[in-house]
């Protein structure tokens, strides 16, 4: 297994996570890399953002689960304007939201790593990658790829 | 004939509507006074009268400084939609109408002000969105780029061509000529410019996102028995709704956790339940249409969301001059909108389909008996109304 590298998708000045009480754990999870999303132990479902109680049945008694290390790719979008100042350097860069098809088709906010425009279609299946973020936070991001060494 | 309770709009209006940063002399709260006085003044009503406020999108005017602005002697209703943004727009439609319905006040003035030059551009980083970790930290930081993810995947399931989508930003550019207070007027759109414009999130170019503007508005809701003392013709609210699907909480703004079915959609299947329902209505009844251009795609997704066209149609409806004025089917955002005239959170909107009704607009719609208009969609809660002449 190898260390996330010094460089990244996006630079570190980018707004940093902020973990609050319902996020925290997925947060040290990812630091662990482990990327886990919330089971609900009464209904079964899976569930993402992070809550305290389950948004389908309202039980408190949640899991954690570590969800594989691919995901299908379900909308992407090549961002050409700096919103935030950080990112003037890295354009055009892609935001993609990615599902879990074995976690209840969650789907969590990410990039594609190594994808230039052109590179995305939707349906592909793209490969977790973890990357350093501001405060040595690990971000859950993808490649069109698989990473040499990782499952 | 409406029964003598029965709220009614019956005063309009908005200050100059200038590109952000360009009204520095006047604060929000000015700009807000401004408009309540124009709106009172169209009314032909003592602003003194004035007894409740409502208003939507954490909007920084406060009532209590407006009262005392108004020099008005009662206060007797306040209110804010609570959540949803610009999805409050016919929201606080919804309350004004209640509380005047309800006795609560007798003239309600509905009152949104944005200077997006003093305060923040809407296109760029705001850190109090919802789920923002799963957010920010990705790059993903405002709704352009949130949205166009929702355009994407419809694009996938539906197909969408960018001249559909052009077709939108072409139809409000060109209303938005014949309008003298419209930030756009003086600088049409043609196709091949919207080919060569800048791409900002794909698949929005420039022409595809709203404008940041600064100004305000204010519309005056009264009973009925009161505006017959009143200048203008009063038009009739023959609904006003609010609402949402499950899980939108998480949606675009958010994680884009909303449910997997619904994701090509916008959330407005409840609000045209209700709206159509109370109103008794069809959308096949309504004569012209001011829908939220947020984005020209979230446009195609209100049409099939609130059942103007069918699932998957809209963009071929556009296309082939639905929208257009005078001759399309249902001519939209006839004053040219948030992508032409200015971006006031949508309220300009709804003075728009009041004009309508009156037939007063700069572009009116031959005939035209109902309007309809929606508030920000994409989130939660979001609202529309219906208007009758």
């Amino acid at each position: 297994m190898t260390m996330p590298s010094d460089s990244s998708y996006l630079p570190r000045t980018m707004p940093p996570v902020r973990p609050d009480m319902a996020d925290a754990e997925f947060w040290r999870h990812c630091n662990a890399r482990r990327l886990c999303f919330q089971r609900c132990l009464a209904c079964r479902r899976f569930t993402h953002p992070p809550s305290v109680t389950c948004p389908f049945c309202r039980s408190p008694e949640r899991e954690w689960v570590e969800a594989p290390p691919s995901a299908t790719l379900f909308s992407f979008t090549f961002i050409h304007y700096a919103a935030h100042d950080s990112v003037r350097a890295s354009l055009p860069y892609n935001v993609a939201v990615v599902a879990f098809p074995e976690c209840g088709n969650v789907r969590l906010v990410t990039n594609v790593i190594d994808a230039a425009p052109g590179d995305l279609t939707i349906g592909m299946t793209v490969f977790l990658a973890w990357e350093c973020h501001a405060e040595g936070q690990l971000l859950p991001r993808f490649r069109l790829a698989p990473e040499a060494g990782v499952r | 004939m409406p029964r003598a309770s029965e709220a009614c709009i019956v005063g309009i209006g908005h200050t100059a509507f200038t590109r952000w940063g360009g009204i520095q002399n006047k604060s929000e709260f000015d700009l807000a006074f401004e408009a309540v006085l124009r709106a009172a003044a169209d009314a032909g009503l003592d602003p003194a009268a004035i007894d409740g406020f409502t208003s939507f999108s954490e909007d920084a005017t406060d009532p209590a400084l407006l009262q005392v602005a108004l020099a008005a002697p009662l206060l007797r209703f306040s209110s804010m939609v609570w959540g949803g943004r610009g999805g409050g727009t016919c929201g606080a439609l919804a309350h004004a109408v209640a509380a005047v319905e309800g006795g609560y006040a007798d003239h309600v003035v509905i009152v949104r002000s944005l200077c997006q030059g003093q305060t923040r551009r809407y296109g760029h980083y705001f850190d109090r969105r919802p789920h923002t970790n799963f957010v920010a930290p990705f790059g993903l930081f405002a709704p352009p780029q949130m949205m166009a993810l929702l355009v994407q995947r419809y694009r996938y399931e539906h197909g969408l061509t960018e001249r559909q989508m052009a077709a939108i930003a072409l139809a409000c550019r060109a209303n938005a000529q014949d309008n003298p207070a419209a930030v756009m007027r003086g600088r049409p759109l043609t196709m091949e410019a919207y080919l060569a414009s800048r791409m900002v999130a794909e698949p929005f170019r420039v022409p595809d996102c709203c404008l940041e503007t600064d100004g305000a508005c204010a519309i005056l809701v009264t009973s009925w028995a009161r505006a017959r003392d009143l200048r203008q013709h009063p038009v009739r609210v023959l609904a006003a709704a609010q609402g949402s699907g499950p899980h939108w909480g998480s949606g675009p703004l958010g994680s884009h956790n909303m449910p997997l079915e619904n994701y090509g959609g916008c959330n407005v299947e409840v609000v045209a339940e209700e709206v159509f329902g109370r109103a008794g209505l069809r959308p096949a009844d309504i004569s012209v249409a001011q829908i939220y251009d947020h984005f020209t795609g979230l446009v195609l997704l209100s049409l099939e969301g609130f059942g103007f066209c069918g699932r998957g149609e809209a963009g071929a409806f556009v296309e082939a001059g639905g929208i257009d004025w005078p001759d399309g089917r249902l001519p939209i955002n006839t004053a040219g909108g948030s992508l032409s005239e200015a971006y006031v959170h949508g309220l300009n909107l709804l003075i728009e389909g009041v004009r309508q009704m009156r037939g007063q607009s700069t572009r009116q719609v031959k005939d035209a008996q109902t309007a309809f208009v929606c508030g920000g969609t994409g989130v939660a809660p979001g609202s529309a109304a219906i208007l009758a002449a």
